[in-house]
Formats: C-alpha cells, structure tokens, sequence
C-alpha cells in the first residue's frame, strides 16, 4: 500500500542528494543537474499530495498546475544558466566555479 | 502490505536515487548526464503511480528529452578534458554532513507531522486543464512569458559580440 509519506520520503532523500551535489562539486554543469534534481524533489512532493491530500477538488488540481509552473521556471533557468555558463567559458578559458570569484569581497 | 503498486514504487524510486546519486558521485561527466536521464524517468514513474499520467509526459518529453540535451550541448561547446576527471571540493565531508542533517530534519518533520490522507485518487485530465486555462490562465500566459524572455536573454547572452576581442 503507497501512503504519502512513501512520496515524501523519496522527495527529501532526493532533495538531499541534490543538495550535496550543489554544495560538493566544482563543475558548473553539475551543480545545475543537482539544482534539477532539486526541483523533481519539489514536483514528486506536490504530486503525491495532490494524489493523496484530503483537500477539496480545486486545490488537488491546483497542486498539478503548480507542477506545469515549476517545469516551466526550471527550463527557464536551465537555458539562462547554459547560456552563463558559456559566457564564463569564452571570457575565462575555463568553467570551474572556484575561478567565478570577481564579485566575492 | 506488500502490493504490486508498491513494489513498482520502490523500484522507480530507486531508479530515481540511484541516478541521482549517479550525477553527483560519479567521475565522468558524460556519465552524470545518461544517469540524470535514468533519474528523471524515475521521477516520471512516480509520477504514474500518482495517477498524473499527463504530468508524466511532460517530464519524460521535456526532461528526457530537452534538458538533457540542451546539458549535453553546454558539455559539448565548453571543454570537456577539463572535467574527464571530476574532483570534489575539499569540504565535500562538510556538504555530506549538512545534506545528511537536511535529511533528517525532513524526515523528522515528515515524521511527526500529521496529514489527513486518504486513498489514491487521480486528478482529472478534464479538471486540470480547466484549472489551468481558466483559473490559472493569467499566471500561466505570465509564466510563458517569462520563459520568452529568458530564452531571448539567453541568445543575446551568448551571442558574439564583434567589437570586444
């Protein structure tokens, strides 16, 4: 028998994993495949309440309508960081995040 | 109770952490790309089996198919010998440390927090699209135009510049 916190659990393990992606690898393509990782964390969470919740029908719906925002945010992101990333390369000869330090103080 | 919805959850979910941990732990950076794919069609089996079946379209149509290529492609036009050998920060121990807390602070909040939940029900296909092209249609026009804009600012960004260098 599935119950919700089986999707929950999943959905931090995940998060969990993505996160120590972005917080322990140096390449910067990496670090955005463990910020997807991420976001699927927060999708299987909305879906498994809008399958499981005990709430009236329009907010079941809404949290699958939510789900379509992320996906569309995250491609969103996604291009905007490629294209960061290879502006970093051009101008530096290199895509290592430890060399983006410009803007530290 | 062990049923058979059960047991292809536990098979997509390990399929979604074992590719998940196959993008951060592994080596070679081209790997980390095929088990980003293995991962996000795990996600989409989860998906199934919350009766989203349309949600898990989307995620194998834009996930497998357009993020990862665009990834790929953003592998291919910048060095890729430079990352042939992946290394980790010195501090990975530390990232490891506060990824396994985050962990537990979710599960004990998982934990202890109660849900009234009730039997699998899926959201109609019917339902969501009305939710999403009459209640929601604002947002959802405001949210395309947002990902216009991102991607023209994507292309103005890369786009070569003659006069500089």
């Amino acid at each position: 028998m599935i119950t919700l916190a089986h999707f929950q659990v999943l959905a931090a393990a995940l998060f969990a994993v993505g996160m120590y992606g972005v917080l322990s690898r140096r390449s910067p393509v990496i670090i955005l495949m463990a910020i997807e990782l991420m976001l699927n964390a927060v999708n299987i969470n909305l879906i498994g309440f809008a399958a499981f919740g005990d709430f009236p029908e329009a907010h079941r719906t809404f949290g699958q309508v939510l789900v379509v925002f992320v996906i569309t945010i995250a491609a969103a992101e996604l291009a905007l960081a490629v294209a960061i990333i290879l502006r970093l390369y051009r101008n530096k000869g290199s895509a290592n995040v430890d060399d983006v330090n410009i803007m530290k103080w | 109770m062990i049923t058979p919805s059960l047991i292809l959850f536990y098979l997509a979910g390990a399929l979604t952490l074992g590719g998940a941990l196959g993008v951060v732990m592994g080596r070679n950076i081209v790997y980390a790309a095929i088990s980003l794919i293995v991962s996000l069609l795990g996600v989409a089996g989860v998906f199934l089996l919350a009766f989203a079946e349309f949600l898990a379209l989307v995620q194998i149509l834009i996930y497998g198919g357009a993020i990862v290529i665009v990834i790929v492609f953003a592998l291919m036009l910048t060095r890729l010998d430079e990352f042939q050998q992946l290394s980790e920060h010195k501090q990975w121990p530390l990232a490891a440390l506060s990824a396994l807390a985050f962990f537990g602070v979710l599960a004990a909040a998982i934990a202890r927090t109660a849900v009234t939940t009730r039997d699998r029900a899926e959201v109609s296909f019917t339902a969501l699209s009305e939710s999403l092209f009459v209640d929601w249609a604002i947002p959802f026009e405001v949210v395309s135009l947002v990902l216009l804009v991102a991607l023209i600012g994507a292309v103005v960004m890369v786009r070569r510049t003659g006069e500089r260098s």
